[in-house]
């Protein structure tokens, strides 16, 4: 068994690692951004501007913490704080290395999946509690769209399941040893992708907040460290679904021995990250009802269809030994 | 007068003398190649219904007002204080005609003509906004350029210009509330309801400050979930009284300000102008200064159109392409910086010519110009126009039919887009470009998808001009040597006294222009830009109208975006290429 001072140590750097990785991604986006589109992005301040990322926390946290008058205060003040607490959660079950993880939980896919299903509420009540009418479209579409995404991302990991026979992200990544579920699983992966995007409503899936209609979406009304807690919830979310898809579908820390394990999951989720930026930079925004039949139409039939094979391939072989 | 009437508008007069035989038509002699006449309000309806429905004047081109109480230069015309001015345009005859309807003072109305182009209401709204001209059975005859509280009307003669020919401004807090409370939307003022048997709607204000209007304007939309019900779009935000200060600006001294109507077009705002005043006064231009012109109004063009092409894939929500288009506009201002001295507002047209030669070296900067962007243009056309998701956004959004876009006063590629094959440039040529070899796109379809089309395919064909003039380039003088344009030579004026007063008079007052009216049109960035001038034999100009290609096109966005989603009205609203100042004035 591990010692509980060893947890407490990974608890402690999963939470300070995962923040501040969360607040630099900010800086890394930009300078990304900036490299795929002909510009500098933030190069001042420190070493290649890194030391904005500070700088923009600083800002956040010094600002005036003013709640508009004509808002429901308490879900107001609450809902920021849901995401982040949701977010964090994630990471309790995310496998870094063998051995470094906070638990392994023998449900460990479904809380994942049951932490980012609660991110959906501080977007719904932060656009309700707002009383502002952008706040509220805002809201309403995060509700739908997210609702019906879950859906396809729940299903688009069974295949996974069915293939390593448990819930266990340790034992999904022991499960991968010979080959990655990217690769048997390519339809799982593909649906799983959009929905992540879906789920952390980033471009294109930005329709919460679609900044060109609905100016800032959901939180319009909200300023200072409380609009940073969305702003890093939205971050420490494309780090968590990055996490999990280099989990489920890369095979985690697997990789040649010359580097160590943690190395390696750090580095596909690193990449899986700059993809998450490229997207951002390189596709447009469908419209709302665009987005939801593609989700109904399209990936639902898609994830039934690998569902379905997977299950008669795995009830194949197993006819066969 | 110098104007030429061709014969078939003096059958166009004949038949219409023929044809109302109760009136006195009054033709007035202008610089125009046009026929303008005085029509007495009675008849108007049925004279402008005649022309609409069995002379093929299918626009509504322009309708202003003109006060003309202090006017000098009167004689031949009808007595009259307010005139309202109807300005159609055929585009099948290419052909315009003018209506002038004398009103005095104590009966300053006449009936409103919006049963016959709804594009009037706007027009209608302004000449009341601006001369207190009423027109009898108007929907909602109410102030759209100036806000609801202001007193008096601010085109007429008697109304100050000058900060300091009024009390000093101030902004108090009961001022402020009475000014916010005139800003509240009430659906009833325009005949909405706030609810109907299934749902209650949702009134959203999109706008004055929003990140899809394109600076300030407001649109009030009536919402049942996120389907647009009704909208009501509202302008003047951004007025900044440019007519009005026409009337006090020297002949020349007003080129800086036209720069700033449609401001990313730059120079190509002076171009009417100055076209203008020189029709007034006979000046010739050289041909060097007409192809520098026409090449700085290309180029002009194409940096508009890059904004467009960059904004519209930005509103449907493609981030990255606008910071490659606005790189290419860079360069482009770059090598209009190295000619005019400036980049966005050069002001460098001036009254017969241009205000300098060519730069040294202006060749390769152009040339490697345009060898170098039609390879990025390919490159666009794959990245935005090709993208399935742009497509779905933009393709059968926001349609509206040719008799439409005729009939709402559209013009350029708003109305290429649904097939009229019609382009000012090679149909109606002016300035010069009768000597060019381009090509009209024409799209069919009048979506957005289509309008974006149009300009995509005219920066191409922009570049196509550049490069011609870049060829072609004549040598010569930049500028007549008309005396109303170019001072006397200072050998001249060191010998005798009267080249000497010349000299002196048009540096201090500036050139005296002929009393006359005269108007240009020009396919400018986003429609058919026209200056209607009016002199009354003095240094200033006696009434400054513009008619600019963006007003029209918002008036007509409730029309197109009914029934839509709210991303679909951005996308419309991407898709008309407006710039608030354009609209505003």
């Amino acid at each position: 068994m591990r010692d509980e001072l060893f947890i407490y140590v990974i608890i402690f750097s999963t939470l300070f690692g995962t923040i501040t990785y969360a607040a630099v991604l900010v800086w890394f986006e930009r300078r990304l951004l900036g490299f795929w589109q002909d510009r500098h992005g933030p190069n001042r301040v420190g070493p290649f501007g890194i030391g904005l990322a500070f700088a923009d926390i600083l800002k956040l946290l010094s600002k005036e913490d003013w709640v508009p008058p004509f808002s429901d205060k308490f879900i107001f003040i609450f809902a920021p704080t849901t995401v982040m607490i949701a977010m964090l959660m994630g990471f309790a079950v995310v496998p870094f290395a063998p051995g470094i993880y906070i638990a392994d939980l023998n449900i460990a896919l479904l809380f994942f999946l049951g932490m980012t299903s609660l991110a959906v509420y501080s977007v719904l009540l932060g656009g309700l509690a707002s009383r502002n009418k952008y706040a509220l479209l805002g809201g309403l579409r995060s509700a739908a769209q997210m609702v019906s995404y879950e859906v396809f991302m729940g299903l688009s990991v069974m295949g996974v399941v069915m293939l390593s026979g448990s819930f266990s992200l340790v034992d999904i990544v022991n499960a991968q040893q010979d080959l990655w579920f990217v690769v048997s699983q390519f339809l799982g992966f593909f649906v799983f992708l959009i929905a992540g995007i879906a789920e952390t409503h980033r471009l294109p899936f930005d329709l919460p907040e679609a900044e060109h209609e609905l100016v800032a979406g959901f939180h319009t009304e909200y300023s200072g460290m409380k609009f940073g807690m969305f702003m890093l919830g939205e971050y420490l979310g494309v780090i968590l679904i990055s996490s999990i898809m280099t989990t489920i579908f890369f095979g985690g820390w697997l990789g040649p021995d010359f580097l160590p394990p943690i190395f390696w999951f750090a580095l596909k989720t690193f990449i899986l990250i700059c993809f998450f930026v490229l997207l951002r930079a390189a596709i447009p925004r469908p419209r709302y009802d665009q987005l939801m039949s593609l989700g109904w139409k399209v990936m639902l039939p898609l994830t039934l269809i690998n569902l379905m094979a997977t299950g008669g391939i795995l009830l194949w072989l197993e006819t066969l030994s | 007068m110098a104007a030429v009437i061709d014969a078939a508008d003096n059958d166009l007069v004949g038949e219409l003398v023929a044809k109302f035989p109760g009136i006195a038509f009054i033709e007035q002699q202008t610089f125009d190649d046009f026929p303008t006449l005085w029509v007495s309000r009675d008849k108007l309806q049925s004279v402008l219904t005649y022309l609409k429905q069995e002379c093929a004047f299918e626009m509504l081109f322009d309708l202003c007002g003109v006060d003309e109480r202090t006017r000098v230069n009167k004689e031949n015309l009808p007595e009259t204080d307010f005139t309202v001015v109807y300005h159609l345009v055929s585009f099948t005859r290419y052909r315009d005609i003018r209506l002038k309807v004398a009103l005095l003072e104590s009966a300053c109305e006449l009936p409103s003509i919006i049963a016959l182009w709804p594009n009037a209401n706007w027009y209608e709204r302004e000449a009341w906004d601006m001369f207190g001209i009423v027109f009898t059975g108007h929907p909602n005859l109410s102030r759209i350029l100036l806000p609801a509280t202001w007193q008096g009307h601010a085109l007429r003669k008697d109304h100050p210009a000058r900060a300091t020919e009024q009390e000093p401004f101030e902004l108090t807090e009961e001022r402020q509330d009475k000014e916010q409370e005139a800003m509240r939307f009430k659906p009833e003022d325009w005949g909405m309801k706030r609810k109907n048997e299934h749902t209650e709607f949702m009134f959203l204000n999109l706008g004055p400050n929003h990140p899809s209007v394109h600076g300030a304007f407001r649109i009030i939309l009536q919402l049942d979930g996120e389907v647009i019900v009704d909208a009501v779009p509202e302008i003047g935000f951004h007025h900044r009284g440019a007519e009005k200060m026409g009337e006090r600006q020297t002949w020349h001294t007003y080129i800086p300000y036209t720069d700033r109507i449609d401001y990313l077009a730059g120079v190509m705002n002076n171009l009417p102008y100055v076209m203008c005043i020189e029709k007034m006064a006979g000046i010739t231009v050289p041909d060097r200064a007409k192809v520098i012109r026409i090449m700085l109004a290309e180029l002009f063009r194409v940096a508009s159109h890059l904004v467009f092409y960059g904004t519209f894939v930005q509103d449907v929500g493609q981030m990255s392409p606008v910071f490659y288009m606005f790189s290419d506009r860079e360069r482009l201002f770059g090598i209009i910086e190295a000619i005019t001295g400036a980049r966005m507002h050069p002001s460098w047209f001036r009254i017969g010519g241009v205000a300098q030669d060519l730069p040294e070296g202006w060749e390769k900067l152009v040339r490697d110009f345009v060898d170098w962007m039609p390879k990025r243009m390919d490159h666009y056309h794959k990245m935005c126009m090709q993208n399935s998701i742009v497509k779905n956004r933009c393709v059968d959004i926001g349609v509206f039919s040719k008799a439409e876009a005729l009939d709402w006063g559209i013009t350029g590629p708003g109305l290429r887009a649904t097939g009229v094959d019609f382009d000012w440039r090679r149909d109606r040529p002016y300035g010069g470009y009768d000597q060019f070899d381009f090509e009209v796109p024409v799209f069919h379809k009048g979506d957005v998808y289509d309008r974006a089309q149009v300009r995509v395919e005219e920066i191409r064909q922009s570049l196509r001009i550049i490069r011609q003039c870049l060829d072609n380039m004549p040598a010569g003088a930049y500028k007549s040597e008309h005396s109303l344009t170019t001072p006397p030579p200072r050998d001249r004026t060191m010998h005798d006294i009267e080249t000497l007063i010349h000299h002196f008079v048009n540096v201090s007052w500036g050139p005296v222009i002929p009393a006359g009216e005269c108007s240009v049109t020009i396919e400018a960035t986003k429609g058919n830009n026209m200056y209607y001038l009016t002199s009354d034999g003095g240094t200033m100009s006696y009434r400054t109208r513009i008619r600019t290609p963006s007003f029209p096109h918002l008036q007509q966005i409730p029309l197109i975006s009914r029934g839509l989603l709210i991303a679909d009205l951005i996308a419309i609203l991407a898709g008309i290429d407006f710039v608030m100042a354009d609209v505003d004035r």
